[in-house]
């Protein structure tokens, strides 16, 4: 026969004002199984909690029942409680008669309140009888972690991590780390070079002990959970090898070809053997293999011929690396919306339209200007630039829903420095809305209209095209309620961030949510604004939504802070509530694997003597677990339990109501 | 083949020329455009007024009596076409609409005609290769701007030939029959339509926009898709080349008259004589005729 107690609470007058709770303690009394009973004005109190862990040990009670608010509230601290006294804590339960029951009802007679919370504290007694006593999971920790993005936030991420002492691998697709930041030319709303600000950090990763550069590599597949992830991380051939390298730039002055430049955004050219911009870290150029002629017809070769420390290798393969960690941070970024299908703005079709992205290179000291405003069609420094905002931000039909964030700001700064090097050159810009809600934000674009004088019209544009040698710009001005034609010299698209091409695949591969632009979901967007539901993953910077500097760098510390307090400990513990699968019945049907959004369950065999596999049976691994119990619903041959809420359970609290 | 046609009023009355063409030059394609045994005016707009459903009749009758004729109807007047695409769409997915309606005209129709323009016949069941290869006098050394008008391209939802700020279906025809199409900015602008009625200010304010950004670009010939657009550009053009200094007037013609022209057809047949401006001239200046 059980022993068990039940402890009614008032909460003061919270419960106590519509339950009877006296005569609720009373009546639970007369239960089979219930030993003691009691009530009690705040049971969370210490002198609550101390008579709890009383009447275990004087009434030797083998389960707790405490009647009292939601166990969000309080169960931690009641099973806490209980546990002190030498009970398993999971044979304490908790039954809310408070935001279930004497919140919602009014009448002071306390009839109703009464009746129902003996109802539901006589479902939690029939429950706790089948409760089995559980152990809270441990896990190993693989104290290294993994950053996958070299941008601000994953450096961010990675040298916080790295200074809190643990190995960090930072994984980047590009050959240089630097990310979208390394293209700017000057941030808002200080005005700071962001190749001055950021080279530092960049030099800083490179240098740190703790931490292992992959650049040009790309993540291919994760396995495992929390604590003990093992990804493989595809090493993309650079054909220079980075140990022997020493940076000295003999091969890419030598070598004969030229191709456009991605890093440049199509303004400029690079050589064949490259390194994507001269500050590059690592300082290790690549070559360009489908655009190399000795690679593919095996003609040139001047770029080995001239290397000193012969380190060039034609021959060089892609190689595959499987590493252990223990977390991951996600920092991937984003990029631009293409133009093209913004036709009334003429993208791609006349040369001296250009997007936010560009224009922040031509700015840039080492661009292809040189940091002087030219134009692209013929190099002419522009006597009228027309800037225009929200290029598929905000616009449902052809664009994207959301705000793009950062284009109010970006604008404001971009028609400060061409008003800085260009004297008496004419700012124009379209806008919807200004948003510049951030510290120093707003008197910043004041600046750049009263002071830089900047001419901001509201409203759209609707025809963008060529005439003589001028780019037209057609629009109209709402709060003038009139049609305007701007005669310009440049346009620049103020274009919306979207996420990375291929962010899909990498959720998919790593097990976390994305939303419909395919930006990664937070585990809860105000609360765990850098966790993923999937336990050891983490979030930061662009890969989220669009945000400026300040914030990616504010995630990608928040991130190294979660990993960090996940390394602290040697095991990690875990709520034991997972799904526990019956070997008896199942019957390898597979349903469960498909229907587990966590990944965490595996197809298992069990092997007889020989070694041979004589029938094959789910296994859940309770480190990915999550106790959604997705699995228990699924499962046809109901041969799944979710610990702690299992069938049996269940259907005896049905039962007593 | 034969395509169900839907000619539409003007086809049969001041634009003979647009619908002859075009006849003559379905058969030298190698298909037959099946004009309609009973058929209606459209109504010629489309009202902005959702609830408007008497407007929809008219077109509602021409698209069921096109249902009995086959599953497909094409159109030439762009504003036709507009009314009836438009049209078979509330049709088709708008089912208490459809119910008012088909009560009211006395029909069963479900919306299950597709309705396609003339260019999309030629693009997408025939191909431009095609067309290219039927030429028998390609427009060759003519710089044609290829006027598209607004009912022809908007809105996207209903409509949906052509991508609307940057559409090339217009421009892809002129040049598989030899023409070398120039891209002009105002090509998708409006002409100033049904304001020819009141305030034809307006229509030669907005005309004259087209026709000088065409010529601008160097369009030595403008070809339209809609009557009401080759109206109001060829009423209007007097006026504009009056007040424009320095421009030239152009000759204004349907895109079936070029093609039908392209395609080796008589000069006679194509129904130039009905056209306000100088094709003549201009084909003789390039050597064509």
């Amino acid at each position: 026969m059980p022993r068990i107690g039940v402890f009614v609470c008032q909460c003061g007058n919270n419960i106590a004002a519509t339950v009877d709770t006296k005569k609720v303690a009373e009546e639970m009394g007369r239960l089979p199984g219930v030993v003691y009973t009691c009530d009690y004005k705040f049971m969370c109190s210490s002198p609550g909690q101390e008579m709890l862990k009383q009447a275990i040990k004087e009434n030797n009670l083998d389960g707790v029942i405490v009647s009292a608010c939601s166990p969000h509230m309080h169960e931690k601290t009641f099973r806490k409680a209980s546990e002190a006294a030498g009970l398993n804590p999971y044979r304490c339960e908790i039954t809310n008669i408070r935001e279930q029951c004497s919140w919602v009802h009014h009448d002071r007679t306390k009839a109703v309140g009464t009746v129902k919370s003996m109802d539901l504290t006589r479902m939690t007694i029939q429950r706790l009888k089948k409760n089995r006593p559980l152990d809270k999971i441990r896990i190993p920790v693989r104290k290294r972690a993994l950053v996958i993005g070299g941008g601000i936030a994953g450096i961010q991420a990675a040298l916080d991590i790295a200074e809190g002492g643990r190995e960090v691998i930072l994984v980047e697709k590009e050959p240089s780390i630097g990310g979208n930041m390394a293209r700017l030319s000057e941030t808002f709303p200080t005005m700071d070079c962001s190749q001055c600000i950021l080279t530092p950090k960049m030099v800083e990763a490179e240098l740190n002990e703790n931490i292992k550069l992959y650049t040009y590599s790309e993540v291919e597949k994760v396995d495992g959970y929390i604590g003990n992830f093992t990804v493989r991380i595809r090493r993309k051939s650079k054909y220079v090898d980075e140990e022997r390298c020493t940076g000295c730039g003999e091969c890419i002055e030598k070598c004969p070809f030229k191709v456009e430049s991605r890093f440049e955004l199509g303004l400029a050219k690079r050589k064949v053997i490259y390194t994507p911009f001269p500050q590059s870290v690592p300082n290790v150029p690549v070559i360009d293999a489908p655009n190399c002629p000795k690679i593919q017809k095996d003609r040139c070769g001047v770029c080995a011929l001239v290397c000193g420390p012969k380190c060039i290798d034609f021959k060089m393969e892609d190689r595959i690396e499987t590493v252990e960690v223990g977390a991951i941070v996600v920092a991937t970024g984003y990029q631009l919306m293409p133009n093209a299908r913004f036709g009334e703005y003429g993208y791609g079709r006349i040369k001296d339209v250009i997007n936010g992205m560009q224009f922040e290179r031509l700015a840039s000291s080492s661009g292809p200007t040189g940091g002087e405003i030219r134009r692209p069609s013929d190099g002419k420094v522009p006597d009228s630039v027309v800037f225009i905002q929200c290029v598929g931000s905000r616009d449902e039909k052809k664009g994207v829903s959301y705000c793009s964030k950062v284009c109010c700001m970006y604008t404001a700064k971009h028609t400060m420095l061409y008003h800085h090097k260009v004297h008496g050159g004419k700012a124009y810009v379209f806008y919807m809305d200004i948003r510049c809600a951030g510290k120093r934000y707003e008197e910043f674009v004041r600046r750049a209209i009263e002071h830089d004088g900047a001419m901001y019209l509201r409203g759209r544009v609707s025809r963008v095209y060529e005439r003589d040698g001028k780019v037209i710009v057609q629009g109209a001005d709402t709060l003038s309620a009139s049609q305007v034609e701007i005669e310009a010299d440049m346009v620049v698209l103020a274009t919306a961030i979207v996420s990375r091409d291929g962010a899909d695949t990498l959720a998919q591969r790593l097990g976390i949510g994305y939303d419909r632009h395919r930006f990664y979901n937070e585990y809860h967007p105000k609360l765990k604004p850098v966790e993923t539901v999937t336990a050891g993953i983490y979030l930061a910077g662009t890969c989220i939504g669009p945000m400026d500097i300040p914030e990616s760098v504010a995630q990608g510390s928040a991130a190294a802070s979660k990993v960090l307090a996940l390394f602290s400990a040697d095991e990690m513990s875990r709520e034991p509530i997972t799904a526990l699968v019956n070997k008896a019945t199942c019957n390898a049907c597979w349903d469960c694997v498909t229907a587990c959004p966590y990944s965490a369950i595996e197809k298992d065999a069990v092997k007889n003597r020989q070694g041979e596999i004589v029938r094959r049976l789910a296994r859940v691994n309770d480190g990915v677990c999550q106790g959604c119990g997705v699995c228990v619903a699924a499962c046809r041959s109901k041969s799944i339990d979710l610990k702690g809420y299992t069938d049996e359970q269940v259907f005896a609290a049905i039962n007593a109501f | 083949m034969k395509i169900p046609y839907y000619p539409g009023c003007t086809l049969n009355t001041v634009a003979k020329g647009f619908d002859a063409s075009a006849r003559d030059s379905a058969l030298a394609i190698g298909f037959e455009m099946a004009e309609l045994p009973q058929w209606n005016c459209c109504g010629a707009t489309f009202p902005l007024t959702p609830d408007n459903l008497i407007a929809l009749c008219a077109p509602a009758k021409v698209l069921s009596n096109a249902r009995k004729e086959g599953d497909t109807l094409t159109t030439l007047c762009s504003v036709c076409y507009n009314v009836l695409k438009r049209t078979n769409k509330v049709l088709r997915d708008d089912r208490e609409k459809r119910g008012v309606i088909n009560g009211f005209i006395e029909e069963e129709y479900d919306g299950s005609v597709n309705v396609v323009h003339f260019l999309e016949v030629l693009r997408d069941r025939i191909g431009f290769d095609k067309v290219k290869e039927a030429v028998k006098r390609p427009l060759k050394g003519i710089k044609a701007g290829a006027y598209y008008g607004c009912m022809l391209l908007r809105p996207f939802e209903d409509i949906g030939i052509d991508r609307v700020e940057s559409p090339t279906v217009f421009e892809d025809l002129l040049r598989a029959i030899g023409a070398e199409p120039v891209e002009f900015p105002n090509r998708i602008e409006c002409c100033g339509a049904h304001l020819a009625m009141n305030n034809g200010e307006i229509v030669e304010r907005l005309s004259g926009n087209v026709m000088t950004s065409a010529v601008a670009c160097g369009a030595e010939l403008i070809v339209t898709t809609c009557p009401l657009c080759q109206y109001n550009l060829e009423k209007s053009q007097g006026g504009v080349a009056q007040n424009t200094p320095g421009y030239n007037e152009v000759p204004i013609i349907y895109f079936t008259q070029a093609l039908g022209l392209a395609l080796g057809h008589d000069i006679e047949k194509l129904g130039f004589e009905n056209n306000a401006s100088d094709v003549m001239g201009l084909l003789k200046k390039k050597g064509i005729v």
